[in-house]
């Protein structure tokens, strides 16, 4: 059975959403506006004969006509960086600003993360952490092709981090005034990207519905509660930490939310979503989530002809 | 790895030496040098403004940190030091040879700043150059590590690092950034 026929109850249209999930993507790349401007990008499109679209809800990204983004000159040059569209929400979500100090606790290979350096203008301190050796490596060489620098790279299990490399013994462990000037005490920012069934990522690889198992649903599960809750610790009061997946199951989404909002101080926030979404489910199955997972967003592939995804902000309470 | 594990050995206070497990900050100055041979922040920006003219003020804002030896890293800001870390800022610069080299990313992101030793190459040149050949070159200038530049979309555009000798322009671009690209007009 296609597992994806699971979610039929949960979309206004089956066929489309059914029809939308066989499509395969277009190719998208982000412009990266550490090396130069959405302007300067499509402009050197222009010169080389490479046809794209804007994808309009989002000024930095563009769907290429069939051509692979790495054989054009703006690739060569750091100025593109192939994201799958829906994979930008998280970062925008996050709204990191210049200066701050910010978590991506499972960065690996980088689209997101390299996009949170973007909005931070290449300022700050952003920490991109992956648990996995090999894809630190992948996330390395695509923060030095975009001309990244305010990215400090660890490989530490994301559900235990610690800032010790960082100056600070424990979040909230020392008076501030305790530290030495450049150690820091807590996020102000995280986002947690979480590894997933990935069911949303059909279109580009339809193998992920061959390797599914609700046994692997369950497994991810339990890192994903387990990351979310140390990013929330991680995170200063009043600080926001963006969940999401590329997946529809509410097993890996509103149950992992809930969780959070049970055992961390923690409240979900409201955000607009560029592109068009859904809330978040309260009922799946005989389970029952918590009422404000409402406030999170699912994307669906027929409604913006994109990936599927969830996403969903929460803020830290004191 | 985590702290404990590469913390366990624990090392020698009393000659202080590189260490290819962490990030340490490079001395202001050869007076604040401690470990023998290690690049300072002044003879970094002072190596970047001498061969390429590129203005010392460009890296302010910017903390510079050893990790292996004469592995130079820039990362815009600052951070505890030393820092048991995968990666720290951009790979930038290797030094502890006789000719200091920059990395193509260092120079992708900081040689728009170069006004000097930098050679502009056009058409079928710029294609050989992204793709990793080597190509004779007509140069009356410096030997050894130029910025290798092209115009795109009507400015000059820094592509990478290459070395010149004996009349040849040797392309330094690393394997995984080389690509078979269209000439541009």
């Amino acid at each position: 059975m296609n597992p994806l026929e699971r979610y039929a109850p949960l979309v206004d249209d089956e066929e489309a959403f059914f029809a939308a999930c066989e499509r395969p993507l277009p190719s998208v790349v982000r412009v990266n506006t550490i090396k130069t401007t959405p302007e300067r990008a499509r402009e050197a499109l222009d010169e080389e004969g490479v046809g794209y679209e804007p994808a309009g809800w989002h000024d930095e990204i563009l769907k290429l006509d069939g051509r692979s983004p790495g054989t054009t000159w703006p690739y060569f040059h750091g100025w593109l960086h192939g994201q799958e569209e829906v994979s930008a929400l998280p970062a925008l979500a996050v709204d990191p600003r210049p200066g701050e100090f910010v978590w991506d606790a499972c960065a690996a290979p980088g689209s997101k993360t390299t996009q949170l350096a973007a909005l931070m203008d290449d300022t700050g301190l952003l920490v991109g952490n992956d648990n996995n050796l090999g894809r630190l490596s992948a996330l390395r060489h695509n923060a030095e092709r975009l001309g990244v620098t305010n990215l400090a790279v660890t490989n530490q299990d994301a559900r235990n981090f610690s800032l010790k490399p960082f100056g600070s013994d424990q979040f909230g462990g020392r008076e501030s005034s305790e530290l030495d000037g450049a150690a820091r005490e807590a996020f102000d920012r995280a986002l947690v990207d979480a590894p997933c069934s990935c069911e949303g990522t059909v279109r580009k690889n339809p193998d992920v519905l061959d390797q599914w198992t609700m046994d692997h649903v369950y497994s991810v599960a339990g890192i994903q509660k387990g990351v979310l809750r140390r990013a929330i610790q991680a995170t200063k009061p009043g600080g926001t930490v963006v969940y999401s997946t590329c997946t529809f199951a509410p097993e890996e989404n509103e149950a992992i939310l809930s969780h959070a909002l049970e055992e961390e101080d923690c409240r979900m926030v409201e955000f607009d979503s560029p592109l068009e979404t859904v809330p978040g489910v309260t009922e799946w199955e005989g389970d029952e989530y918590h009422p404000d997972v409402t406030k999170a967003h699912r994307v669906y592939p027929h409604h913006n002809d994109t990936g599927g995804f969830f996403c969903a902000k929460l803020e830290v309470e004191a | 790895m985590s702290d404990e594990e590469s913390g366990a050995g624990g090392e020698s206070a009393e000659d202080p030496t590189n260490s290819g497990q962490q990030f340490d900050r490079l001395p202001a100055t050869a007076a604040d040098r401690e470990v023998p041979g290690r690049a300072t922040r002044e003879e970094v920006v002072g190596w970047w403004e001498e061969r390429f003219g590129i203005p010392p003020e460009t890296f302010d804002g910017f903390t510079f940190w050893e990790k292996g030896k004469g592995k130079i890293w820039a990362f815009h800001g600052d951070t505890a030091d030393p820092i048991r870390i995968e990666g720290l800022g951009m790979s930038f610069l290797r030094t502890r040879q006789e000719h200091w080299k920059p990395t193509t990313n260092a120079v992708q992101r900081f040689g728009r700043e170069a006004s000097k030793n930098v050679v502009e190459l056009s058409g079928e040149a710029a294609k050989r150059f992204a793709a990793g050949e080597d190509q004779e070159v007509e140069w009356d200038g410096d030997w050894g590590y130029l910025v290798v530049a092209h115009e795109l979309v009507g400015e000059t555009e820094p592509m990478g690092v290459g070395l010149y000798l004996h009349g040849e322009l040797r392309s330094t671009v690393p394997k995984g950034r080389q690509e078979s690209l269209p000439v541009l007009d």
